[in-house]
């Protein structure tokens, strides 16, 4: 089977295209740590108000300018509804479900990621912008899955 | 005479399973205009309006009874009339009924309201147990489909030792050697779902259901792709005088599909938990090498296009693309559909680049994305495709073919409307699956509705695309005679198929090479989620 010359020309553009963005996510995923979110900690969500750090949801100031948020998702609020944080800082968001799966999306920001009952997700995002932010539900998840939205007050 | 009746009792098989998909591709239009105009805020639906039951009444119609309905179709109808024979045609109607019984019990649960679990049907949401019976019923009906496809093969190889099977019959086989891989996942997951769903088990391993879900989701969409391709590679070269560029490069192109399609799902499952970014990455890269074949399908037609071209004394590019027959409905509704597959391909990239999906992530960019390629090129070579095949399959001249094709291009703008439209209110953050996406006037969401009514707007297009559809399919059996041939022919390579290597020929050994690579792919993160077994969620109802 003979390939025609142009083809080879077209494969080989190809193939070295796929290879270079191959190479770009990889040395972002490499040298600078440009992860999708992959959690492996586990929970038990029938017991999420009782297990700590998610039996008190809300944030904890771990450095200058850094918090840790957690949150709860459950049909159909998240809690805590409002957090609010200095601009500038860097806050690391743990989440979890406490019943179906949810989704856990703040538009305009790194963060965008999964809550699936009986695991833990997480992801971290520098608010530079004061403002507020919507955080919304982003996975079906019944009924009212369109009310199930909180806010970041960035200020 | 004998030959005759055979053939109009072959018909009556494809008939059967092109006009179900027909019925679910205009009922499944309904729906989906409902909803674009549901999602902005200036048309808010009424409160008895259930967006989440229709949205999966849309998706179960669209992306699993029309795509598949009108793949068996096809399969059977390139099957029957390139390997000629007397045949029993009980498979074919035994298929066509066990997906049709599936289809009613699915659609019934949800037209009910026991299953709104959206087409994915993600646990722990739990639907009525008939609603996943039914699915698998619709699955099972298409393995008889590919039984019968096979048998076929198997037929004309002992028939014709040494030959190649006809190349149409091998695109479509193909395409069913990857759907019998392919479907081993969601039947797994329908083993897991529906004693969950009787009650016979207390609780699911949530993260496995997923996983085996889009183990099958992602080459669901390449079973869609590759019967375009089966109508781009052998119907469409005839509508404008030419030939199937390379036999080899052909069969190639089915067979990398064939190994490609199914160990790339867990980029659908990027951002989740309990998946190593090590799998996901993994997942990247066989994503990209699926692109491939892809790559030599775009050269193989417009290497068609121009040979045909030089062979009628038209030279130059502008005189090749004005010389193809854009009048002709069939090769409208392809190529337009081509046109739309380059869009789809660029958001395709950006989708599956692990960490920039970040940014459009269930999204209404990923909605936009896939109407540009199963709504767009697949749905609309589908549609032209079926103005080829209702006159041979009826034996009725098409009814009003100005109307079909203007059906392809009204198709094409509304596609083209409506998915900019979503893909850009995804960039800036309209999330998809939502029946309101006001937020009651949260500043970030006022600035999607404009898009959202633009959307609204093409779905509309679409909408009156569909209606156009359908009276030109049943026009052509209500209004015209019983005047045309029925005969079809495929187009033949330029280069003899002798010249094909014995190794694409193989259908069974690359699915079960498939099979093989599929495992590998899997048994990483599948290993990892059994080591944490955790949590075994009781089903729920949030609707
Ligand atoms: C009349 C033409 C069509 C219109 C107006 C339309 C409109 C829509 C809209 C607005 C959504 C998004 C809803 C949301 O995420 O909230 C949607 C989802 C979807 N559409 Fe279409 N669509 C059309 C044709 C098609 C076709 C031809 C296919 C495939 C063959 C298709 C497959 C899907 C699928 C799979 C979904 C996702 C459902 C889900 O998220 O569960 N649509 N459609
Ligand atoms: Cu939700
Ligand atoms: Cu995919």
């Amino acid at each position: 089977m003979n390939i025609h010359r142009y083809e080879r020309w077209w494969l080989t553009f190809g193939v070295t295209m796929l290879v270079a963005f191959l190479a770009l996510i990889g040395f972002a995923a490499f040298a600078d740590n440009i992860n999708p979110p992959s959690d492996m900690q586990q929970i038990d969500p029938t017991k999420v108000a009782q297990t700590p750090p998610f039996d008190r949801p809300g944030p904890r100031r771990t450095g200058a300018d850094s918090y840790e948020a957690y949150y709860v998702a459950r049909v159909f609020s998240f809690d805590p509804a409002v957090l609010r944080v200095p601009a500038g800082s860097l806050v690391r968001f743990y989440v979890t479900s406490a019943d179906v799966v949810h989704g856990f999306f703040i538009p305009k920001t790194d963060i965008n990621m999964m809550a699936v009952p009986g695991w833990v997700n997480t992801q971290e995002h520098r608010f530079t912008r004061p403002g507020e932010y919507l955080l919304i539900c982003h996975e079906y998840c019944g009924l009212g899955h369109q009310d199930m939205f909180a806010k970041i007050e960035v200020r | 005479m004998q030959a005759m009746t055979q053939v109009r009792a072959e018909n009556r098989v494809v008939i059967a399973h092109v006009y179900t998909a027909t019925a679910a591709i205009a009922l499944g239009a309904v729906f989906g205009v409902f909803q674009g105009f549901a999602r902005t805020s200036a048309f808010a639906a009424p409160a008895w309006f259930d967006y989440y039951r229709v949205l999966t009444m849309h998706g179960v119609l669209m992306a699993l009874v029309f795509t598949t309905f009108f793949i068996t179709g096809l399969a059977l109808f390139v099957t029957y009339r390139a390997i000629p024979r007397e045949r029993k045609l009980g498979m074919g109607w035994f298929g066509w009924g066990l997906m049709l019984v599936g289809t009613a019990m699915a659609a019934a649960t949800i037209l009910r309201g026991d299953a709104t679990v959206l087409y994915t049907f993600y646990a722990p949401l739990k639907a009525s147990p008939w609603f996943y019976l039914g699915a698998t019923l619709l699955v099972l009906g298409t393995w008889v489909v590919a039984f019968e496809v096979f048998e076929n093969v198997n037929y004309f190889r002992k028939a014709n030792p040494g030959a190649a099977v006809p190349l149409v019959v091998f695109c479509a086989a193909a395409t069913f050697v990857m759907w019998v891989v392919a479907t081993l996942g969601v039947v797994a997951e329908m083993g897991l779902l529906i004693p969950w769903a009787f009650g016979w088990t207390p609780g699911i391993n949530v993260m496995l259901t997923r996983m085996l879900f889009w183990y099958f989701g992602h080459p669901l969409v390449y079973f869609w792709i590759m019967g375009a391709y089966v109508i781009w590679y052998n119907i469409i070269p005839l509508r404008y005088g030419g030939n199937v560029f390379s036999d080899g490069l052909t069969r190639l192109t089915f067979i990398m599909l064939i190994l490609l399609s199914t160990p790339v799902g867990i980029h659908h499952e990027f951002m989740e938990p309990g998946i190593s970014p090590a799998w996901k990455m993994l997942h990247t890269i066989t994503t990209y090498g699926v692109a491939i074949p892809s790559f030599i399908t775009a050269f193989a037609i417009f290497a068609s296009f121009e040979l045909a071209a030089i062979k009628a004394g038209r030279r130059g590019f502008i005189a090749t693309v004005k010389g193809l027959p854009w009048n002709d409905p069939t090769f409208s509704g392809a190529a337009l559909g081509m046109l739309l597959f380059i869009l789809g391909g660029f958001g395709g990239l950006v989708n599956a680049s692990y960490s920039m999906d970040t940014v459009v992530h269930n999204t209404i960019w990923i909605v936009g994305h896939f109407h540009v390629t199963v709504g767009g090129p697949v749905a609309l070579t589908f549609l032209g495709a079926a103005y080829w095949m209702i006159p041979r399959l009826t034996g009725r001249a098409l009814w009003k073919p100005e109307l079909a094709l203007f059906q392809t291009r009204l198709w094409f703008f509304g596609m083209l409307i409506m998915s900019l439209s979503m893909h850009y209110a995804g960039l800036l953050g309209a999330p998809r699956r939502t029946a309101d996406v006001g937020y009651l006037g949260a500043s970030g969401a006022n600035a999607w509705q404009p898009f959202m009514l633009l959307a609204a707007a093409g779905g509309f297009f679409l909408f009156c695309s569909i209606l156009a559809f359908v009276a030109v399919a049943v026009g052509t059996l209500l209004q015209n005679a019983k005047t045309e041939p029925m005969e079809a022919a495929f187009a033949t390579p330029a280069q003899p198929a002798s010249a094909t290597p014995g190794a694409l020929q193989h259908l069974y050994r690359w699915g079960a090479l498939a099979l093989v690579l599929a495992v590998a792919a899997y048994a990483g993160p599948l290993g990892e989620l059994l080591r944490h077994p955790g949590y075994l969620a009781p089903g729920m109802r949030t609707w």
